[in-house]
């Protein structure tokens, strides 16, 4: 078990030192999802109360097209100099493996939700009222969405269709964590009377099947 | 085998499968029939006013859409329980029917959805309801196995495509509850009726009829998968029959001597 946790803390390492050279995501997904979030206030109007309403679901959007892109980049480090076929060879479990490549982007995901509540605060003018509930909802979320990615990630990796293919295998999965964490978030901005915590559990489930389920499924996909 | 893709006159039919299609189209007129002959409209007097009320003629729409409705869940249930097999045994059969059963059950999945939307219009009063739980549980549904069919159509190796073929198939039906328990909290209503047998008072020829379309629909389920299956198989046939064909015909350019030929230079 030490073994598997150190084996996927360096996976992660190396994604991550790989993101703080190379930079893509802070420089160009970055931007990206502010920018998502500007098109949606050209989009409704520029009406601020209307963006005030429907804040926890474009930040949702926002961070499931900002997904997308991590994922791309997660996948596309490994493409290069068959750098899969080494780390295959380097003797790390698949599973471990798996849990350092999600928990990498799951960093990432972590950062940009960060960005993006700065962004829904300044330029939607949303409060928060229940700080806690906003941190679990975007942890849980950010682990559903992390594993579930990196899967997804992997099954459609090595095909020359890669960026068209993951977007239509992966949202139509994650419709319950865009369904639950907008209404966690509902609660947690003061937008709605929904018990937010409620929602929150069904977040933990999803996280919970993504991490086992992504795990295993990953060992037959390395195998092959 | 091999033999079978070399004639020319090879096809997906055989005798069984010819009198499955007949018996197909004979029951389809038939369901025809009874469903706009001797059944009546959904027409209920008001119990104060003595309106007419009810759904009219569009209730006809229930042989269609119910039976495309079960089957289709057949078609995905079938779907991932052969998926599991081909992660177990990996075996081809498993595969060829997973992805038969998955391409037969979005064809139905897409008209279950064309036939609600045309149904809910004169009745629900809306082409769409948006938190319909079955709707957008259909939905996604229809959306992740669109997926998985852009996957297979993807991959160019055959074993590549079938694990992670499994996988998505697998995955897609585990997600379902997920999806159908987020969209039932999202909005905690639906439009369709709780049991259709109960709440429409179907009389018994009405009955016969839903009974009869489940029958016919189910055929047209078998005839679809047998054939969507049997090309699969022939696929994957003429796939192996070129790569043995390609190594003997080098086998006989060694035996003849011929060295650049079975190495591959100058061909």
């Amino acid at each position: 078990m030490r073994r598997f946790l150190a084996d996927a803390r360096l996976v992660a390492a190396k994604d991550l030192r790989i993101e703080a050279r190379s930079r893509v995501v802070l420089n160009q997904v970055a931007p990206f999802a502010l920018l998502v979030l500007v098109l949606f206030g050209f989009a409704l109007d520029a009406d601020q109360r209307t963006l005030r309403a429907f804040a926890p679901g474009l930040f949702w959007v926002a961070v499931l097209l900002c997904a997308l892109l991590a994922v791309q980049r997660s996948v596309s480090v490994e493409q290069a100099d068959g750098a899969l076929t080494g780390l295959r060879l380097s003797g790390i479990s698949p599973a471990a493996l798996f849990i350092g490549k999600a928990a990498a982007v799951f960093v990432q995901l972590v950062v940009l939700e960060v960005l993006l509540t700065a962004g829904i605060i300044v330029l939607y003018g949303s409060e928060i009222e229940q700080p806690l509930l906003v941190v679990a909802t975007g942890l849980l979320a950010a682990v559903a969405v992390a594993c579930t990615g990196t899967l997804y990630g992997a099954l459609a990796s090595g095909l020359g269709v890669r960026e068209t293919l993951l977007p239509i295998l992966l949202l139509p999965v994650l419709a319950p964590v865009l369904i639950g964490a907008t209404r966690a978030f509902d609660d947690a901005l003061g937008n709605a009377a929904v018990d937010g915590w409620a929602w929150l559990g069904l977040l933990a489930v999803f996280a919970v099947v993504a991490t086992a389920g992504g795990a295993l499924a990953h060992g037959a996909l390395v195998e092959e | 085998m091999t033999q079978a893709i070399a004639s020319p006159d090879v096809s997906t039919g055989s005798r069984g499968s010819r009198v499955l299609g007949v018996a197909t189209l004979l029951g389809l007129a038939t369901l025809l029939l009874f469903a706009f002959g001797p059944t009546e409209p959904d027409i209920r007097l008001h119990p104060t006013t003595g309106e007419e009320i009810g759904q009219f003629d569009a209730v006809r729409l229930l042989y269609l859409h119910v039976p495309l409705a079960v089957l289709m869940y057949v078609a995905f249930v079938l779907c991932a329980v052969a998926s599991a097999g081909y992660l177990i045994r990996r075996t081809p059969w498993f595969d060829t029917m997973a992805h038969a059963a998955a391409e037969v059950g979005t064809v139905f999945c897409g008209l279950v959805l064309v036939t609600g939307s045309i149904w809910g219009r004169p009745v629900w009063n809306t082409w769409w309801e948006w938190g319909d739980v079955r709707l957008m549980t259909t939905l996604v549904l229809f959306l992740m196995f669109t997926g998985y069919l852009a996957l297979r159509r993807a991959t160019v190796d055959p074993r590549t495509a079938a694990l992670r073929g499994a996988i998505v198939a697998l995955v897609a039906v585990l997600d379902l509850p997920l999806v159908n328990r987020s969209v039932e909290w999202w909005e905690n209503r639906t439009l369709h009726q709780k049991s259709t047998l109960e709440e429409l008072k179907i009389q018994d020829l009405t009955l016969f009829t839903l009974m009869l379309g489940f029958l016919v629909f189910g055929l047209v389920l078998t005839w679809l998968l047998l054939h969507r299956f049997r090309v699969g198989w022939l696929e994957r046939e003429d796939a192996e029959h070129g790569i043995a064909s390609a190594i003997a015909e080098r086998r006989a350019a060694i035996d003849e001597g011929d060295v650049d030929a079975a190495v591959g230079e100058g061909t």
